[in-house]
């Protein structure tokens, strides 16, 4: 049906993206279903799965009741007998009703009985922020869910990612969160032609080389990098990117070997600072790397360990921009004209 | 559409074309309607110009209006006192107001001021005002309907006569905490009021597409709490519904549920009508319900009992919408919040 890519140098949007993935697995995959607040309204996930009922049918493109847990639930269940659900939750502070089925059930079903249980189920979560729309519309919990083992968790950052991730999650056995980002959503590139990979062989991707500093993120926070790159670059300073991409299972070899060359790494994380996943990726080259290979002392920027605030003037000092980033960046290449 | 077992049991009451003459009022009550007349007036207005502030683009947070409700949350608030608790969610201006709560500081905090409500920290869906018993509306749907339990669970432990009460939506009754925490009030005997307005929507998503029956009153009897069902735009109805069940609850008769139906002129948040967005929301039914709105039946309830003229009305409107255009002037004017709540608020405890 619609898989086909658009015609060469037409960009696509990240959402657009996201959109290309569902059609392509609900054409090519009867035992793909969708399940969600939203699904039949024109506005609720954004541009990123306009009019699915309409091409796919309401009973396989299934809009609900406002009943987090008993959807994720439902999606579980339909997953150990048979089908490739994906439960939509339109915004990731709203899952967390639905923790138990994701962490305590989908996760643990496998191992737990044995290897004869699978629950190839895709939970996806949207993190949408901004706006003032504060506390609890804004929650970014990614290295949360990526703390559970049994639970893989990818975020997609560019836009070919947006739908190929999407398609290797739902064709994967295991429970998948896939979480996304409205921020991302306006975010443009060419789509190649869609192809079909295993989850398992995934992982954290070097999307700009460079020779001075390190800079890792997922999702957002791994495009904010792409933007800082661009502004250190103008400066005559060269960073390289890895965009992690799947945060659990994590393999920390491609930024391993990265920091070995560049001796500098900045995380840069959208979450919050304490127990997450910047600290989780320092740790991870911290112990794995000979210290006199480091030129510097790794740095993460995080969000800080605030709950969101609304009033735009506190918005403004809560988020980080690429700015940040390349101002992080730039303090830890000084260290290095003092050193030298 | 509608699934197979469907069912509508609310009959007249979800029909906009029934349930539209003026209310019929006694004479002695004149005084004491004309002040709850004016509430909700005071209500109407500040949310229209909330709106307004959206359309400007000078408030962003996002604002659930609840104009054409206006009836519940100034007929339960008649049966309240200071000392109860009461609680909220995504669309509470009109709880917050109905209470006490003065159009100034809910404006403030709908533009994120200091001076707001919840000190610029909670915009338009964060509110709180405890001095005159509103203990907190929140947007996470359901949230409050568990801790509206527990303040009654506290009200029990304290012993008085004191009672709790959640406002929500038809909605969160589709969420599993609603049954959990009327199944845990009812074995406890606590002595909370559920009032659920419902607007036969939840966003985009009309009555008939997410349950098998329009009537929520009907998890009430499953689980065995008193309840009545009422028409929500009228504040007699609401407010007769609400001092019954209230009496019973401060006598001990333990919980309770509050179905007041009634329907929201403007779209699920923002200022538009938002016809385009329901499944099922027609112009048609919109200009049906605005024959039906709760302010319009008591203003002519009034007029037909002779207690106002129809210059004593418009002067009275004219008057609360000078007040609201004052209170947004202040509200626009008051600072935002110092950076250092950011991090000042995380703790309640400091070292
Ligand atoms: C747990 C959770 N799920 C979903 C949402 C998104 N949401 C916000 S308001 C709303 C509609 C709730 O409908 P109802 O309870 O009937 O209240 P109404 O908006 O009609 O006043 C939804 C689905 C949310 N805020 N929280
Ligand atoms: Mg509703």
């Amino acid at each position: 049906m619609n898989s086909q890519p658009p015609a060469a140098s037409t960009e696509t949007s990240y959402g657009e993206a996201i959109r290309a993935g569902f059609v392509h697995l609900l054409s090519s995959h009867r035992e793909v279903f969708a399940i969600g607040q939203g699904l039949w309204s024109p506005w609720y996930v954004g541009n990123s799965m306009t009019d699915l009922d309409k091409l796919f049918g309401k009973a396989r493109v299934i809009d609900t009741p406002v009943s987090e847990l008993a959807c994720t639930g439902a999606a579980v269940g339909a997953a150990l007998c048979g089908y490739r659900p994906i439960v939509i939750h339109p915004r990731m502070d709203f899952m967390v009703l639905a923790a138990d089925q994701i962490i305590n059930q989908a996760a643990k079903w496998h191992h737990m009985l044995g290897g004869q249980a699978i629950a190839p189920v895709t939970i996806r979560a949207i993190i949408n922020r901004g706006g003032e729309q504060g506390a609890q519309h804004s929650q970014a919990l990614h290295a949360w869910f990526a703390h559970i083992p049994g639970l893989r968790v990818v975020m997609p950052s560019s836009v070919a990612d947006a739908r190929d991730l999407l398609v290797a999650s739902v064709l994967c056995d295991d429970p998948v969160l896939y979480i996304d980002d409205r921020w991302l959503y306006e975010r443009k590139a060419v789509l190649p032609a869609v192809s079909e990979r295993p989850l398992a062989a995934e992982g954290p991707r070097v999307v700009r080389s460079g020779t001075d500093i390190t800079l890792v993120g997922a999702g957002y926070s791994s495009w904010l990098c792409e933007q800082a790159a661009e502004i250190l670059a103008a400066e005559g300073l060269d960073a390289e990117v890895i965009d992690v991409r799947v945060l659990n299972p994590f393999d920390p070899a491609v930024i391993l070997a990265s920091v070995s060359r560049t001796g500098r790494l900045c995380v840069v994380d959208g979450g919050w600072r304490n127990a997450g996943w910047a600290g989780e990726v320092i740790a991870s080259v911290a112990e794995a790397l000979d210290p006199r290979q480091l030129k510097s002392s790794p740095r993460r920027i995080t969000l800080p360990n605030a709950p969101a605030p609304t009033s735009r003037m506190l918005e403004a000092d809560y988020y980080i921009d690429a700015g940040h980033v390349a101002a992080a960046a730039r303090t830890m290449l000084a260290a290095r004209e003092t050193a030298s | 559409m509608s699934h197979r077992h469907w069912q509508s049991e609310l009959a007249g009451l979800a029909d906009p074309a029934q349930y539209t003459a003026p209310l019929v009022i006694e004479a002695a009550q004149g005084t004491r309607l004309m002040g709850l007349l004016r509430s909700m007036l005071v209500i109407r207005h500040t949310e229209d110009q909330i709106g307004q502030l959206v359309v400007a683009g000078l408030a962003r947070t996002p604002c659930h209006l609840g104009i054409g409700q206006e009836a519940v949350a100034v007929g339960v608030a008649t049966q309240l006192r200071t000392t109860d608790r009461v609680f909220g969610n995504h669309r509470s201006h009109a709880h917050f107001l109905a209470l006490g709560g003065t159009p100034t500081s809910l404006i403030a905090e709908v533009l994120g001021k200091a001076s707001g409500t919840s000190r610029g920290m909670g915009g338009s869906m964060h509110l709180f005002g405890r001095e005159f018993g509103f203990h907190g509306s929140v947007p996470i749907v359901g949230a409050t309907i568990p801790i509206a339990t527990g303040a009654a669970l506290a009200a029990k432990l304290d012993g008085g006569d004191s009672v709790a009460v959640a406002f929500f939506g038809d909605g969160a009754t589709e969420e599993g905490v609603f049954h959990e925490s009327m199944n845990l009030a009812a074995v406890h005997d606590l002595p909370v009021l559920f009032v659920c307005e419902n607007n036969l929507f939840s966003s985009h998503l009309d009555i008939e597409l997410r349950q098998p029956s329009d009537r929520i009153s009907r998890y009430a009897e499953a689980h065995r709490v008193r309840s009545l069902t009422v028409d929500g735009n009228d504040l007699l109805a609401v407010e007769a519904a609400a001092n019954a069940l209230i009496t019973g609850i401060r006598q001990g008769a333990g919980p309770a549920l509050l179905e007041a139906v009634t329907y929201r002129f403007r779209g699920h948040v923002g200022p538009n009508e938002d016809i385009d967005v329901g499944v099922h929301r027609r112009m048609a039914d919109v200009s049906a319900w605005k024959r039906r709105c709760p302010i319009k039946r008591l203003s002519e309830g009034l007029l037909a009992a002779g207690i106002v003229s129809g210059d004593e009305l418009a002067a009275l409107e004219r008057e609360v919408v000078a007040k609201i255009t004052d209170a947004v002037t202040l509200a626009r004017r008051a600072d935002y919040p110092d950076p250092s709540a950011l991090h000042d608020l995380v703790y309640a405890c400091r070292p």
